[in-house]
Parts: structure tokens; sequence; C-alpha cells
């Protein structure tokens, strides 16, 4: 089982997010109360329009929320800051830079003396495998390298929090089980608070010690589910009854739930 | 991205067509020549750089026998080589050369520096935007030349009014392709450096700049281009000195091979500057991923 520590991380209070477009505003977020443990490794599923990535989104301050506001380690965010690292689905790597510049970034940013960005930049690369490409560009990766490089690149900023939205959805099957097996093993050694944004099912009880579901229209916490299977998740975890069992209840969480039926009729 | 890869099949050394009969036996084809259509066939560079010369062989043979029957009162290239022999030698054909790069590299070199900044201005602010659209698009729709004769009424006959048309040149085509690089710019990518702490001034400098360079780029290639095609024109027009003054002088005393001299070096040069652009340009956008 997690530790569940007393102390909260990431705290939603009362968010609403709504959006005008065309003139019509539409709620993507309704009510969405949360609390993230620190070091915990939270999932949100559900179907596309639940606003899951919005609430991403106005964790790392890329959002200003209507109504209600989000906490990371009792501060309200009010823009994006370091304190908090994002990995996104399209990699977002800067193609002009080498693997170890992109990595580099944020230290430069930070104003790191360079031999401690250094010292820094080798251990993160060690960490996600990828200390022979330190030279290549992003052009020269595959898919699955491309978005370690961007968990070495949020790591080496030292955020308390990790959010990750949908950061293996671009991935084939095979690599994104590799690719959740090495995230579990890199947050096993380094521990940070982690919000993972995903709509694989498998994937988010695979990875979390706590799935939220999402229902759409407007977007709101459906239900949450309590992963009890313990850490380090093995592949015998993977294929058997109890993560099944768990599968089958986030399964029909995300596919049954009431509104989904007809929206899709 | 796009606007390279355009260009670059621009540049292409040959079209498609010519390679279909792929003659010569002692070049082996691909493995996948079979399967592809002839279109598609990879010839190696040689081959490729053989055709290129017997086509300008060819041309240059073509030309040769038409001023030889002397249909067209045409001098031949041999004639046109005497001449531009003599024009080198007595150093018309250095100084003339000379006038119009000049010419050409201050008007360029004004209008790109300025153009960076006016179309990031235009791409990042919408109030920029606002103001400056307007008149991009209105002077963009007005060939340069045809302002020569009011900026020849406001400014004289001396080397303002011509440097002031081919600054126009390159700082219009500079101007919207910088402009559109900054629009483009992935959102994405903004937002990775934002949560990596970049405020503005860092996210200008070290996202917005290296991701629309490639825009830039062709902006200025363009802008080259436009630039070299403005100053030959506008040197037809009271100038003491130039490649384009030079054709006008000889067009008075019928001397074709000096205007052919002329029009010959005018191509070289363009396309010398071009080709060292493009160098720069593939040396640059190296990082980019090409389809």
């Amino acid at each position: 089982m997690t530790t569940t520590t007393q102390k909260t991380m990431i705290r939603f209070e009362d968010l609403r997010q709504e959006f005008t477009l065309t003139g019509t505003t539409f709620t993507a977020l309704d009510g969405v109360n949360l609390d993230i443990a620190d070091g915990e490794f939270v999932t949100v599923v559900g179907p596309s329009g639940c606003g899951k990535s919005t609430m991403l989104n106005a964790a790392a301050g890329l959002l200003d929320p209507t109504a209600g506001r989000v906490m990371v380690d009792d501060r309200e965010v009010d823009g994006p800051s370091p304190r908090t690292g994002v990995i996104f689905q399209q990699y977002a790597l800067f193609p002009w830079l080498t693997v170890r510049k992109n990595v580099e970034f944020g230290l430069e940013l930070k104003k790191v003396p360079a031999k401690e960005r250094r010292t820094v930049v080798d251990h993160y690369l060690e960490l996600v495998g990828l200390s022979r490409f330190a030279d290549a560009l992003p052009k020269e990766l595959s898919g699955g390298m491309k978005q370690r490089c961007a968990i070495a690149r949020a790591y080496a900023v030292n955020p308390e929090i990790l959010l990750m939205d949908e950061p293996f959805g671009a991935l084939d099957a095979l690599t994104r089980v590799h690719m959740q097996e090495q995230l579990l093993e890199t947050w096993t050694k380094e521990r940070r608070t982690v919000m993972f944004v995903t709509h694989d099912v498998d994937e988010s009880v695979f990875l979390a010690s706590r799935v939220i579901v999402m229902a759409a229209r407007p977007g709101r916490i459906y239900k949450e589910i309590k992963v009890g299977l313990p850490y380090p998740r093995t592949e015998e975890m993977r294929l058997s009854d109890e993560f099944a069992k768990l599968r089958a209840e986030v399964w029909a969480a995300v596919y049954h739930q009431p509104g989904v039926a007809e929206a899709h009729q | 991205m796009a606007p390279t890869d355009s260009i670059n099949a621009l540049a292409a050394p040959a079209p498609a067509g010519t390679t279909q009969s792929g003659k010569s036996p002692n070049d082996r084809p691909p493995a996948t020549a079979r399967k592809s259509s002839p279109l598609r066939r990879k010839l190696s560079r040689r081959t490729l750089l053989a055709i290129n010369i017997t086509s300008v062989a060819a041309g240059l043979l073509a030309w040769y026998l038409v001023a030889a029957t002397g249909i067209v009162g045409l001098p031949g290239p041999d004639e046109v080589l005497v001449r531009g022999g003599e024009l080198l030698a007595d150093g018309t054909l250095a100084e003339d050369t000379a006038a119009s790069l000049a010419r050409v590299l201050s008007g360029f070199l004004v209008g790109s520096l300025l153009a960076i900044p006016v179309g990031f201005l235009m791409g990042w602010y919408q109030v920029g935007r606002a103001i400056i659209e307007p008149w991009v698009q209105f002077f963009r729709t007005i060939p340069p030349l045809a302002l020569l004769p009011l900026v020849m009424v406001t400014m004289g006959i001396g080397e303002m009014p011509k440097i002031f048309v081919i600054f126009l040149a390159a700082f219009l085509s500079c101007v919207i392709s910088t402009y559109q690089g900054v629009v483009s710019v992935d959102k994405t990518l903004i937002n990775a450096a934002r949560v990596l702490g970049a405020n503005s001034m860092v996210i200008f400098g070290r996202v917005v700049i290296p991701a629309s360079s490639p825009f830039i780029l062709v902006g200025m290639r363009i802008g080259l281009g436009a630039g070299w095609a403005t100053v030959v024109a506008a040197e037809l027009i009271a100038a003491p000195n130039g490649l384009g003054m030079r054709m006008q002088q000889a067009q008075q005393f019928y001397d074709m091979p000096t205007i052919l001299v002329n029009v010959i070096v005018i191509g070289i040069l363009g396309l010398l500057m071009d080709r060292l652009l493009l160098m720069i340009e593939a040396h640059l956008t190296r990082w980019q991923e090409r389809r």
C-alpha cells in the first residue's frame, strides 16, 4: 500500500472552468473538489470532453479558473511555475536543442551554475536511460525516447508535483507498457506527487494508487476508485485477478456512466 | 515545414521528367527501383550533375546555332565571351558589379533587419498587428518599382532612392514571412517553456525566435531575390554605374554583346547569392524534421 501522508499536495477547490467558443459559453468543469496527498500517484480517466486535461491545465497554471482555485503545497496556483512539472502528450521538446540542452533548459533559467547543471542533467538522463543520446536532436529520437527526454526535463528542475497529460497517448501499445513500467521505476526512485491524465483504463489502474473517473457535460468527478495493489507494480500484477476486477470497475465507471449511453446513440 | 520544403523543391537540380530514361548502364538502380514508379526512382548525384551539365551545354549550342543562322540579330556565345573579357579587362564589369551589389546588400540588410522586429511585433501583439498590418498589406500589392517615380521626385536621383526601393522590396517579403513564422509557433512549446520558468523575454528569445527562424530565412531569401530584381530596374533610370545602367547605355548603341554579358552576370550573381543563403538556411535549420 502507498503510504498516505497527511499532507495535501494538490487541492482542487470548487473549480469551475468555462470556455467561450464562437459566442457560446460551455462549462468544461463544474464543482471539482479533489485532494491529492504528498507523494501520491493519481490517475484521472474519463470520456473525451470530460475536462480532464482542463483540470490538469488549471493545476499547471496555464488556465485561469472561472471560479474556485487550485492549491499546490498550500499556495494558490496563479500561473505556470517551475515547482509544477508538466509533461505534454506531444512531447513539446525544443526541436532545435539537443537532448542535453532540452533537459538543461529549466536549470539555465534557474541560473544553476554550469558544473551543477551538468551533474543534474547527467543524473536524469541516466535515470530515464538516455545517456547515450545526450547529443542527439529530438528528430533523431523515437516517440518513447522523446517522452523520456521530456520526463527528464520535467524532473531536472526538481518540481514538487508532476502533471502528465496523456503522455503515452501517441505511443504504440507495446512501447506504452514499457514506458509505464519505466515511469513507475523513475517515480519510485524519485518520489513526486503525480497527477496523470489518460483515456486508457489499463494504464490508469496500473499506475495509480487512486483512479479518478470523470463524467462529461459538465466535466466533474464521477467516482474515485482506490487501487489496493502494492508498489512496485509487476507484470504478474497486471495479469492478476485483482487487477482485472479493478480494471472492470474503472471500465464500468467510464463507459457506463449516466449520459454516456445517450451521447453515443 | 512547408516553406523550406517548397523552396527546396524549386531548387531541385533537375525536373523529375528528365530522369525517366536513365540511360547510363553503369549506374546501378537502387534496389527498390523495380517496385517504384520511374518518377520516384532516385538517381545518383553524379548522374543528376551530368544531366545538368549536358542540359546547359545543349542550351549554349542551341544559342550558338541560332546566332550563326543570323535569323535574329543575336550575338553568339563566343562574341559575348570576348566582350565579357574586354569589360573585365577595362574594369567596367567589376565597377558595375560592385555598385549593384552594394545597393542590393545595403537595401537588403536594412530591410530584413527591420523586418524581423516588425514581423515579431505583428505576430506577438494584437495591437502591433492592428497598427502595422494595413500598411504592409497595402504596400505589398504595389511593386516596389512602381514607387520609383515618386521616390525619385522626393529623394532625387542619387543612391538613396535606389536603395530605398530595394529596402522596401526586401522588407515587405521578409516581414510577411516573419509574421507567419511567429503566429505559427507551436503553443505547446511556449507552454513547455512557461512551466519551466520562462518569462516573456525568455520565451521570445529562446522559443519564438528559433521556432520561427525557418520562416525568417525563407523570407530573407525571397527578399534578396526581390531586391536583386529591383536593383537592375532601378539602375535603368539615372545611375552613374551598375549592371542595369550599363545595359541601358549599351542599348542606345545597339551593343548586344554588352547587354548579354550583363544579363548573364546578373543571373550568375543572383544564383550565387541564393545558394549562399540556402546553405546558411540549411545549416541553421538542420534541427527541422523534413518529410
